[in-house]
């Protein structure tokens, strides 16, 4: 018998007690899924700001015009002078950036190796998350596969202000479309952390060190 | 003879399921001072935090009332949920593997591995590959394993053991592992940088040095995943440092080890657990690195990717329609944060790699009550009950510690098949039964007590060690002194006048 009809088997004969009904019917989940959160205090954006913050991760707001002068201003504030573009980042938003070098992946993509000499890179993001303050990337090509954002030491993060939801369920809904397409999801809440030693918060360990997050407030 | 010479640091000698009965286990690790003093030190900040964390929460039990729910639902249809996940699974490129037991598991990874020509991987921290232990079945196919997650680097190169689930290394002190990390990074890779002092940002850095070369060379890696998604074929890795997000993208095979309960119907459920599991482990709001993947994505990270589903004693566990609440878990670690028990002895005197108050019920469903140390386990705790208030998939551990007592009795007295073996807390409830069967025994036996507690009231106001076999249960108790007066007798002075006649 090959194992998995022998898991099967030992399962069935487990929950012989289990009366046959579907699942849902059989228990009862009370929970209405996709609402959104009640926020403490503040507005979304507040609050995200807050909690991106509390991570120790630079947040800076912005309107749409002066993107490409936050992104300049992130990437010399993290001490980058090299920076890896995802394919389909808007190139505009760049224009200010002088003194930066840009590479991409346009010939093929890079090897870990190659970046790791990187310094920085820059990305749009997917869905926000006021109260965890947390920036979903599900990898589209403003974002770039996942090893872009992940061996360079510093994260410019782009995030629309019409991206960011009050709780984990708003995020999930609309992430679900992403997941469905095949895409990876990367949740980011601060930079990469440890409390390995001592259970002493230390940031900074493995994923980028320093994430600088520019929030773009669009309309009203 | 000579040993074979070792590819990776030697843990301690031994097999986990040998380890001695927990009581004589524990008065070991109580010796430790250093221990006992990390311990309390870790457990009481991290108990805060929760807290706070979960106080911001208004609908917390409302979270913790749905994780147990679809939890259960899983559990009690698993055929068609596991069915789903791998036809969701294969749907998506990946290649799933059955595995009965450890042995299955371990050697399928193997051949996975030796498919490829690499003879090292990058691991993910994974409760199910230590279960296995993967990491020895590996080497000794001449196949290096290298741990990746900062606290369980600590505990590979000090040729140690996991003491907690979530934060494995929680028995060192920093200067503890300044030195490990001296001593032994070197001779294994990129060695700690001389000077490096015991401040943890130092020490953390030190770690990212030594693993740098590993992720950037590596071409397998092997994870465990904290939920499998039947939908859509998902599997999410929760971390905090990064380790896994290069372990899940740069290799180019990937292999996830994955308990046959990590099922989760829908990738909408994520919204639950994704509340609940950072908040109950390290007590954040979030932790800051979550991975979903579902199979190979094109062009991003591993293209050859195998998950292996594992049972290893979870259909036991799964056969006790009351016991298979613990199945429920989702290694969050909040029990063993909580527990008065843990925090004394650590995780080491448990013989588990799963420690702690789930620990003490989840081993002896799935591993059997056959040795010493699972016997003893159900009776690791003091029945407080702050582990059942904590689960945030509200598992009833007190109450199933007190189930799986009663299944390790009912064990030992199915093995001395009619033979008499009395135990002495069965034998006095039963004495104790026969006393208070009848008001003229009851009468009698407080008239003795009476007598005893006159006696006794004028020298001491407890009762110290006793000889055997009632040192059994002084040596760790006193007993009060028998009452000079009877509840009867207190009553006919002071209140017969009030019963209606």
């Amino acid at each position: 018998m090959s194992a998995k009809s022998e898991i099967m088997d030992r399962i069935r004969s487990a929950l012989t007690d289990v009366p046959d009904v579907r699942a849902a019917d059989d228990v009862e989940v009370v929970w209405r899924y996709g609402q959104p959160v009640q926020l403490p205090e503040g507005n979304v954006l507040e609050v995200f700001i807050e909690r991106v913050e509390d991570y120790h991760a630079t947040v800076v707001s912005c309107v749409a015009d002066d993107l490409p002068d936050a992104i300049a201003a992130g990437l010399k504030a993290t001490g980058a002078t090299t920076a890896v573009l995802p394919a389909g980042l808007d190139r505009d938003w760049l224009s200010a950036a002088s003194g930066v070098e840009f590479t991409t992946e346009d010939a093929g993509p890079l090897s870990a190796d190659e970046l790791n000499t990187l310094d920085a890179v820059v990305t749009a993001s997917a869905v926000s998350v006021a109260e965890t303050g947390t920036i979903v990337l599900d990898h589209s090509p403003d974002q770039g596969r996942r090893a872009l954002t992940l061996v360079p030491d510093r994260h410019v993060c782009v995030v629309r202000s019409g991206q960011v939801v009050s709780g984990v369920p708003e995020a999930v809904a609309r992430l679900r479309g992403a997941v469905e397409a095949g895409r990876p999801l990367t949740w980011i809440s601060g930079p990469s952390a440890t409390s390995d030693i001592e259970l002493s918060r230390v940031e900074g360990v493995h994923g980028p060190r320093q994430l600088y997050v520019i929030l773009v407030r669009e309309g009203n | 003879m000579t040993a074979k010479p070792r590819l990776t640091p030697a843990p301690p000698p031994g097999e986990l399921i040998d380890s001695p009965r927990f009581p004589v286990a524990a008065r070991r690790e109580l010796g430790n001072t250093a221990q006992r003093r990390n311990l309390r030190l870790a457990t009481h900040t991290i108990r805060d935090k929760r807290a706070n964390a979960v106080g911001e929460m208004e609908n917390w039990e409302q979270l913790r009332e749905a994780g147990g729910a679809i939890k259960n639902r899983v559990l009690r249809h698993l055929p068609e949920y596991l069915e789903q996940l791998e036809e969701s699974l294969t749907r998506n490129g990946a290649t799933v593997h059955w595995a009965r037991d450890a042995a299955e598991a371990n050697r399928i990874v193997i051949a996975l591995v030796q498919e490829t020509g690499s003879q090292e991987v990058v691991k993910v921290k994974s409760m199910a590959t230590q279960e296995i232990d993967l990491n020895e079945a590996l080497e000794e196919s001449g196949i290096a394993a290298w741990e990746t997650d900062l606290a369980e680097l600590i505990v590979q190169l000090g040729h140690d053991r996991p003491s907690h689930i979530l934060v494995p290394a929680i028995h060192r002190n920093r200067s503890e592992v300044r030195e490990i990390f001296l001593e032994e990074m070197g001779r294994y890779g990129t060695p700690a940088p001389p000077g490096l002092d015991d401040n943890p940002t130092n020490l953390a850095n030190a770690a990212r040095g030594h693993l740098r070369e590993k992720f950037l060379r590596a071409k397998v890696a092997i994870s465990g995943a904290n939920f499998a998604v039947a939908d859509t074929g998902s599997l999410v890795v929760v971390e905090s440092e990064g380790n896994g997000r290069m372990c899940l993208t740069l290799p180019e095979t990937l292999i996830s080890v994955v308990g046959i309960e990590k099922v989760l119907p829908s990738f909408d459920d994520l919204e639950v657990f994704m509340q609940l599991l950072p908040r109950s482990s390290t007590a954040e709001r979030m932790n800051p690195y979550t991975s979903v993947w579902s199979g190979a994505s094109e062009g991003d990270g591993p293209q050859n990717v195998h998950v292996v589903l594992v049972d290893n004693g979870r259909t036991n566990a799964l056969a006790d329609p009351h016991g298979r609440q613990a199945l429920r878990c989702i290694r969050c670690s909040a029990c063993m944060n909580i527990c008065p028990v843990f925090e004394k002895v650590g995780g080491h005197a448990y013989g588990s790699v799963y420690p702690g108050p789930i620990g003490a019920i989840l081993n002896p469903q799935i591993r059997g009550t056959d040795s010493a140390v699972d016997r003893s386990l159900p009776f690791a705790s003091s029945l407080c009950g702050a582990c059942t208030e904590v689960c945030p998939v509200q598992i009833p551990i007190a109450e199933l510690l007190v189930h799986m007592r009663g299944k390790v009795v009912d064990a030992k007295k199915a093995e001395s098949k009619g033979v008499h073996m009395p135990h002495a807390e069965p034998a006095m409830m039963k004495a104790g039964g026969w006393v208070m069967g009848d008001h003229r025994r009851l009468e009698a036996a407080q008239l003795a007590a009476k007598a005893g507690g006159g006696v006794l009231g004028r020298f001491t106001d407890h009762i110290g060690p006793l000889p055997w076999p009632l040192s059994k249960w002084t040596n760790t108790r006193d007993v009060p002194n028998p009452p000079t007066k009877t509840f009867r007798d207190w009553w006919n002075v002071n209140r017969a006048d009030q019963v209606e006649k």
